[in-house]
């Protein structure tokens, strides 16, 4: 009973990025088909690739006759941030959150998922896994209708719908930026960094998945050098 | 693009993006000691957050009056409720709202 109340408290906190995700890759489904994919295969790369930017630079790299280098390169830069997160949460995963698990689990790193987990004092597998199962059927079934039906809800709605995704990144900076002023700080580096790779001159062609690991990346080492945490805070 | 090559390129683009995910989460066994090595880590998920919401969340509704409207909805709530789905909700009614206005004027 335990278990099972915990993977759905899991659930719960996945719903919002569920949601988030609908119309992203919504979106998605509608750009894929628009491109000459057939909708089976925009929904086979969405249940087997999860990711938003990467799956947007792949569809164009596929256009492309025979850019399997390219494809690897890009994808390697746009997903290398997934790597972080994974060393980042695998020290706040429990002792039975190991081995087979982790391999099995993995897949579901994906940004928001890892926010969401790393609220967690202690990930276990079936929280983890609680929590992915929202945003995986958004993902998935967002794309399917996007490719099936293309643009048949109101633009107003889905417009609205895409700001969810990020009120959902605020609600987890903020609350913690109350207890933490330093942390105010380093999150203000990435913010002007994000902002200087927007828009300065050749600063804005470097591309958007990689512009967000180089912000953060030195915003968290200035933050690790200036502002350290004592183990028990981290 | 036939069948044979879209397989390809989705073992790619699938693959890389798996084993960039998985590899270090599963290899990576022990607790981190160095206090450099923690506090970068702790700081990971808000810098990564951050980087991608601003400033790409005000051109995310196609309209930056009401993304800025839904935004600041997100923030001021968030300050007193820390309900993803609250904050994220409350957001959207934000945007709503600001474009039905804006359609009206």
């Amino acid at each position: 009973m335990n278990a099972k109340r915990t993977y759905l408290r899991g659930v719960r906190a996945g719903v919002p990025i569920g949601l988030g995700y609908f119309p992203v890759s919504f979106s998605f489904g509608i750009m894929a088909v628009s491109m000459g994919l057939h909708f089976w295969q925009a929904l086979v790369i969405s249940m087997t690739t999860l990711t938003s930017a990467g799956q947007l630079s792949g569809i164009g790299t596929m256009m492309l006759p025979g850019a399997y280098a390219e494809m690897l390169i890009s994808q390697l830069t746009i997903n290398v941030r997934y790597s972080f997160m994974s060393v980042s949460l695998s020290q706040k995963t429990d002792e039975k959150f190991k081995g087979i698990f982790r391999w099995l689990l993995g897949f579901f790193m994906t940004d928001e998922i890892f926010a969401v987990a790393s609220t967690e004092k202690s990930v276990s597998r079936l929280y983890f896994l609680g929590l992915a199962t929202m945003p995986f059927f958004g993902w998935t079934f967002g794309t399917l209708l996007g490719a099936l039906l293309g643009n048949i809800l109101p633009e107003i709605i889905m417009n609205a719908l895409c700001i969810a995704i990020y009120a959902m990144f605020v609600a987890i900076i903020v609350p913690q930026t109350k207890i933490e002023k330093t942390l105010l700080v380093v999150v203000g580096i990435s913010v002007g960094l994000s902002v200087a790779f927007y828009y300065l001159p050749y600063l804005n062609k470097v591309s958007s998945g990689l512009a967000i690991s180089i912000c953060a990346i030195v915003s968290a080492v200035l933050g690790a050098i200036f502002f350290p945490k004592k183990e028990a805070e981290a | 693009m036939d069948t044979k090559e879209f397989l390809i390129y989705l073992l790619i683009m699938a693959g890389s993006t798996y084993l960039v995910r998985a590899i270090p989460f599963a290899l990576m066994r022990k607790k981190l000691k160095n206090r450099f090595a923690i506090s970068f880590l702790y700081y990971i998920p808000y810098t990564v957050l951050a980087a991608m919401t601003f400033p790409a969340a005000l051109y995310a509704t196609g309209n930056v009056l009401s993304a800025s409207v839904g935004l600041a909805a997100a923030i001021v709530v968030s300050l007193k409720s820390k309900s993803l789905t609250i904050v994220a909700v409350t957001a959207c009614v934000g945007v709503l709202l600001t474009e039905c206005i804006i359609a009206f004027l």
